[in-house]
C-alpha cells in the first residue's frame, strides 16, 4: 500500500487542477489554424477481430469456434447485423448509432505485411510505420506531427505515463497520465514551485525555452482538465478507466483546438484462455472500449466533425479456437475508423472469406489490406500531405492499394 | 521560524557553497575534479570532491580503470544478495523454458514463466540502480550502461526478459573493460540476445534440421551484428554480406531439454548451412560453429568496428559531436591493442579533448544519469530502490525497456524536450522534499546543506542567489532541478 502510494508520488501524472486557470490569449488567437484532428487508439495484445466484426455469414466461422463464436443475429446474445454478412459484437452496441449515422467504418483482413507473430515486433512495426525494419527510431505519428507542426506545445497529447513508440521522435509532445493520476495535483503544479522554476530558467537560452514550452503545455492541459473535472464532479459520468481517459482527451481537444493529435492505448486483449463469447472476458473489454469511444466522440462535441479516430491492434487471432476456449496469435485483424468526415456505415477493403484455402498457413485471416493503405487517405486527404510528405511519414510505402472513398 | 537558521547562500572564492547550514568542505573545487566525477562516474556523492582533490585526478582515473581492486561495500553486497533471481543460472532457465509437454502444459508453464520474468526484471532493475548509485566502481557502472545500450536487449519481447539478469551478469559485466571480441562473443551466444534478435530460429532452409518453427533464414541478428554491434551502418558491408553472415550463424541457438548446456547456448549442426561462404571478401575456411567464431573475429578486428566503437565512446564521454581527431586517436589505439577497451579508455582520459574545458558541464544528462546523479548528490543511503525504477520509467527511460536494438540514445537531441523537462523537475521537487521513500522513512527532506559539496557545486552564483530567496523546503528540489544540474 505504502509502496504504491509512493510510486505514484514520484510519478508525474501530467496534470493537476489547483492552479488558477490561466485563460491565455492563444485560444482565440489560433483560430486561423486548422481544426483537423486525429486520435489513434492502440489495442495492445492483439484483439480478436473476428469477435469485433463478426463474419457470421460464413459457416466456417461457427464451425471453427464451437464455444466462443458470437451467435447470428436474432439469436440470444447474437451479433447486430451490419450488412447481411458481418455483424457487430453485442458488447459494442453503443457504437451502433455511430454506424447508423455513417460515422463508423471497418477494414477487415488488415494489418502489417510483416509476418511476425510476436506482440512486441508487430506493435513495433505498427507504430514505427516501417514493417520489417527494426531500426526506425521514431514513430509515424511523430513524423506526421513534423509535417503539420505549428508553434504550439500541445499539438500532440498522449494519454500515457511514458512516451509511446508511435510518438517517439524529434517533435515534442505533451502527455496526460492515464487514469486517476491525470487530475492529480503534482509537486510541480503548486504556484510557488512553478514560479521558482520559472525564475531559475528565465534567460537560459535553449533549455529555458524548452522549460517555457513544457510549462505552457502543462498549464493548457491543466486548464482543460480542470473544466473536465468540474463537469465530472457534477456527476455526468465516471472518470475512471478508459472512458475517463477518453473523455478527458476529447474535452481537451474540444476546448483547446491546438490539440490536433491524440493517442491512447488499451491493453489486455491477449485472450489465449477463456475468451468468452457474447459474454465473458473479451465482451467485457469490448464494452469498456465502446464506452470509451463513445465518450471520446461525445466529448469532442462539434470537433468530432473534423476528427478521424483510428483503432488498431498488432495482429488478429486464429480462426479456430484453441483447447483453452481461447485464440492464438494470427495475422489479419480489423481496423476501425470513426469520425465526422468518415464515409461510414461501410466495410472497406477486400474480404477473402474464411475458406481454408484462403487462410494464411491454413489457419489465419490473411493481411489483404496493409495498415498503411488505411492511413494513406487519412494522411493525404484529411491532413493534406503531399506525396513527398507522405513518403516522409511512411517511408518505403508504395501506396498502390490504398483504400479509396474512406473519407468524404 | 526556521528562517533565522538559514543564513544565505554565498559565493566564496569563485566557488559556490551553501553556508550557514554546514561548513563548506572544499574551498575551491578544481573543475577537473568535478569533470572526472561527472564523466567517469555518475557525479559526486558527499565527500567525493574532497577525496578526489586529495588523491588527484590522475590517481582517481587509474583507480577507476582497475575496478577489481576496489571493494564493493558490504552494505551494498548485502542488499544485492537479497535478490534471489540475480543468481539464476542461464542454462537452467533454458531447460525450464524449453521443457516439452502437451500444448496445455506448455501454456500453463508460459504463464508461470511470465510471472517469473516480472520478478527477474524487477530485481535486475533494482540491483542495477543500487550499484549505479552506491558502487565505488563508478567507471565500471558507467561502462555497464554504455555496453548494455550498445548490445541492447529488450526485457519484454516474449519471455526473453527471464535472462535479463543473467545477460547483464554473464555477458556484459565481466567484459566492460576487457577485450571487445570477448563481449561480442558473450552477447552473441547469450539466450537473451538469441531470443531478442531471433537468431535462435535462424536455420538453413535445406538443412536436415529445418522443420517446425526452424524453417528458414532469419537475418535479424546478422544485420544488427554488423550495423549496430560492430561496423556501423556506413561500415562498408553489403546486403550480400548480411545474408551470408546470417547463413554463417545458422544453428547458433538455444539448448533444449534433452541437449542442455551450462550457458543455454547450443550449436545445432543439423540446422547449419554447410555451403562455403565469403564474408567481407574473405573466404571462411572453418566449418560449423567455428565458422561463426571466425566471422566474429573478422568483424571485431575490422577497422570500421574500431572506428564505430571509438566514435560512440567519444560521444558518450566527451561531447555529442566528438572531434574527428579524437575518434581517430581512439581508433588507432583500439586497433593497436586488438580492441582492448581499458587501453582505449585510458587514451581517451588522457586526450586533450577530454580535458578541453569547453566540454565541461555541457553534456545533457540522459534520464538515467540525471536520476542517479541526483540521488548520489544527496548521499541517500538507499534502503528501497523500487521508487527509482518507477521514476525512471516516468522519465521515459525504463531500465531494460529500450525496444529497438540500438538502445537508448545518449545525446541531447533525444532527451531535451518539454515533457521530459517537466517530468525531471517534478522528480527533483519530490526527491528534494523527501518524498521519495528511498530510505523507507516518512518525509525526510534533503537539507540544502547536504548538497553543498555535490550538486550545489555546479550552480552559478546567480542560480544560488535565486534559490536562497526561496522557501527552505524547496531549495534542494531547486538545486537538483536547476538548469546547471541537467548537464554533466
Amino acid at each position: 500500500m505504502q509502496r504504491r502510494q509512493f510510486l505514484q508520488g514520484l510519478a508525474l501524472g501530467s496534470a493537476g487542477l489547483m492552479l488558477p486557470v490561466l485563460q491565455r490569449s492563444w485560444i482565440s488567437r489560433s483560430e486561423a489554424a486548422t481544426d483537423r484532428a486525429m486520435v489513434v487508439v492502440m489495442l495492445r495484445g492483439a484483439v480478436d477481430g473476428l469477435s469485433v466484426l463478426v463474419p457470421y455469414g460464413d459457416d466456417v466461422y461457427e464451425e471453427s469456434r464451437p464455444t466462443i463464436a458470437i451467435p447470428a443475429p436474432g439469436m440470444p446474445g447474437g451479433v447486430t447485423d451490419l450488412d447481411g454478412y458481418f455483424g457487430l459484437h453485442p458488447a459494442l452496441a453503443k457504437l451502433l448509432p455511430l454506424w447508423s449515422a455513417g460515422k463508423l467504418a471497418f477494414v477487415p483482413a488488415s494489418g502489417s505485411p510483416d509476418g511476425t507473430r510476436s506482440h512486441f515486433d508487430a506493435q513495433d512495426y505498427l507504430e514505427s510505420g516501417t514493417p520489417g525494419v527494426k531500426n526506425t527510431r521514431d514513430g509515424w505519428l511523430n513524423r506526421l506531427l513534423a509535417e503539420v507542426r505549428q508553434q504550439n506545445p500541445i499539438q500532440a497529447v498522449s494519454i500515457s505515463s511514458t512516451t509511446p513508440r508511435i510518438l517517439a521522435g524529434a517533435q515534442s509532445i505533451a502527455s496526460v497520465a492515464p487514469g486517476k493520476r491525470a487530475t492529480r495535483k503534482l509537486a510541480l503544479d503548486r504556484a510557488f514551485v512553478a514560479e521558482s522554476f520559472a525564475e531559475l530558467y528565465a534567460g537560459r537560452g535553449k533549455i529555458g525555452a524548452i522549460y517555457q514550452e513544457g510549462r505552457q503545455a502543462r498549464e493548457a492541459i491543466m486548464a482543460g482538465l480542470n473544466q473536465e473535472m468540474q463537469k465530472a464532479d457534477n456527476g455526468a459520468t465516471s472518470v475512471a478507466g478508459l472512458a475517463g481517459d477518453a473523455r478527458r482527451l476529447g474535452q481537451l481537444m474540444q476546448r483547446d483546438r491546438r490539440v490536433q493529435l491524440g493517442f491512447m492505448q488499451v491493453g489486455g486483449w491477449d485472450t489465449h484462455i477463456n475468451q468468452g463469447a457474447a459474454k465473458g472476458q473479451l465482451a467485457n473489454k469490448l464494452r469498456l472500449l465502446s464506452s470509451g469511444l463513445v465518450a471520446l466522440s461525445d466529448a469532442l462535441g462539434s470537433r468530432f466533425n473534423q476528427t478521424v479516430i483510428v483503432v488498431m491492434s498488432e495482429f488478429g487471432r486464429t480462426v479456430k479456437e484453441n483447447g483453452n476456449r481461447g485464440t492464438d496469435h494470427g495475422r489479419g485483424n480489423v481496423m476501425w475508423v470513426l469520425g465526422g468526415g468518415v464515409k461510414g456505415k461501410k466495410i472497406y477493403g477486400k474480404w477473402p472469406g474464411l475458406d481454408r484455402s484462403t487462410l494464411e498457413a491454413g489457419r489465419d485471416v490473411p493481411v489483404v489490406t496493409d495498415f498503411r493503405d488505411v492511413l494513406q487517405p487519412i494522411l493525404t486527404q484529411h491532413w493534406g500531405l503531399s506525396d513527398v510528405q507522405l513518403a516522409r511519414v511512411l517511408p518505403d510505402y508504395g501506396s498502390k492499394n490504398s483504400i479509396s472513398g474512406l473519407l468524404k | 521560524m526556521k528562517r533565522r537558521a538559514f543564513v544565505s547562500l554565498a559565493v566564496v572564492g569563485g566557488t559556490a557553497w551553501l553556508s550557514g547550514i554546514r561548513p563548506a568542505a572544499a574551498a575551491t573545487p578544481d573543475p577537473k575534479v568535478l569533470h572526472v566525477l561527472n564523466r567517469l562516474g555518475f557525479g559526486p556523492r558527499p565527500g567525493d570532491v574532497a577525496r578526489v582533490s586529495r588523491m588527484g585526478v590522475e590517481r582517481y582515473i587509474q583507480e577507476q580503470l582497475s575496478p577489481e581492486k576496489l571493494r564493493e561495500p558490504a552494505n551494498l553486497q548485502r542488499q544485492l544478495n537479497k535478490f534471489a533471481t540475480l543468481k539464476l543460472d542461464s542454462g537452467d532457465l533454458v531447460r525450464e523454458y524449453r521443457r516439452p509437454g502437451s500444448r496445455d502444459q506448455r501454456r500453463m508453464r508460459r504463464r508461470m514463466l511470465r510471472r517469473k520474468r516480472r520478478q527477474v526484471v524487477e530485481e535486475a532493475r533494482s540491483a542495477r540502480l543500487l550499484r549505479a548509485v552506491e558502487s565505488p566502481r563508478q567507471l565500471e557502472e558507467v561502462m555497464v550502461d554504455f555496453w548494455f545500450n550498445h548490445f541492447n536487449v529488450y526485457a519484454f519481447k516474449g519471455l526473453g526478459g527471464l535472462w535479463i539478469g543473467s545477460y547483464e551478469r554473464d555477458a556484459i559485466r565481466p567484459y566492460v573493460m576487457g577485450n571487445f571480441r570477448e563481449i561480442l562473443g558473450a552477447t552473441a551466444k547469450h539466450p537473451a540476445m538469441l531470443l531478442y534478435l531471433d537468431n535462435w530460429r535462424n536455420t538453413a532452409p535445406d538443412s536436415p534440421g529445418a522443420r517446425g518453427r526452424f524453417k528458414g533464414l532469419n537475418e535479424n541478428y546478422a544485420r544488427e551484428l554488423m550495423e549496430l554491434h560492430t561496423m556501423g551502418a556506413d561500415g562498408g558491408y553489403t546486403q550480400k554480406d548480411v545474408e551470408t553472415l546470417a547463413r554463417v550463424l545458422t544453428g547458433w541457438g538455444l539448448a533444449n531439454y534433452r541437449r542442455s548446456t551450462d550457458t543455454g547456448f547450443y550449436f545445432d549442426a543439423r540446422r547449419h548451412d554447410v555451403q562455403p561462404k565469403v564474408v567481407l571478401g574473405q573466404q571462411l575456411t572453418q566449418t560449423g560453429e567455428q565458422e561463426g567464431e571466425a566471422a566474429l573475429d573478422l568483424l571485431a578486428s575490422h577497422p570500421s568496428t574500431a572506428k564505430f566503437i571509438s566514435f560512440k565512446l567519444a560521444q558518450y564521454f566527451v561531447t555529442d559531436n566528438p572531434p574527428q581527431r579524437l575518434v581517430d586517436r581512439l581508433q588507432k589505439r583500439f586497433q593497436a591493442t586488438q580492441g582492448n577497451i581499458r587501453a582505449v579508455l585510458a587514451t581517451l582520459f588522457q586526450s586533450d579533448e577530454f580535458w578541453d574545458e569547453r566540454y565541461f558541464q555541457k553534456k545533457y544528462k540522459t534520464p538515467y544519469r540525471y536520476m542517479i546523479s541526483a540521488v548520489r548528490s544527496a548521499g541517500i543511503d538507499i534502503k528501497n530502490p523500487k521508487p527509482l525504477v518507477g521514476a525512471l520509467a516516468q522519465l521515459s527511460m525504463p531500465l531494460y525497456g529500450a525496444q529497438t536494438p540500438d538502445g537508448y540514445d545518449q545525446v541531447e537531441k533525444a532527451w531535451l524536450n518539454p515533457d521530459g523537462m517537466m517530468r525531471r523537475l517534478n522528480f527533483a521537487v519530490l526527491l528534494g522534499g523527501g518524498r521519495s521513500r528511498l530510505e523507507m522513512r516518512q518525509r525526510k527532506p534533503i537539507e540544502p546543506g547536504q548538497l553543498s559539496d555535490t550538486a550545489a557545486m555546479f550552480l552559478q552564483p546567480g542560480t544560488l542567489r535565486i534559490i536562497a530567496s526561496k522557501r527552505r523546503g524547496l531549495r534542494s528540489g531547486l538545486i537538483l532541478g536547476s538548469p546547471e544540474f541537467m548537464y554533466h
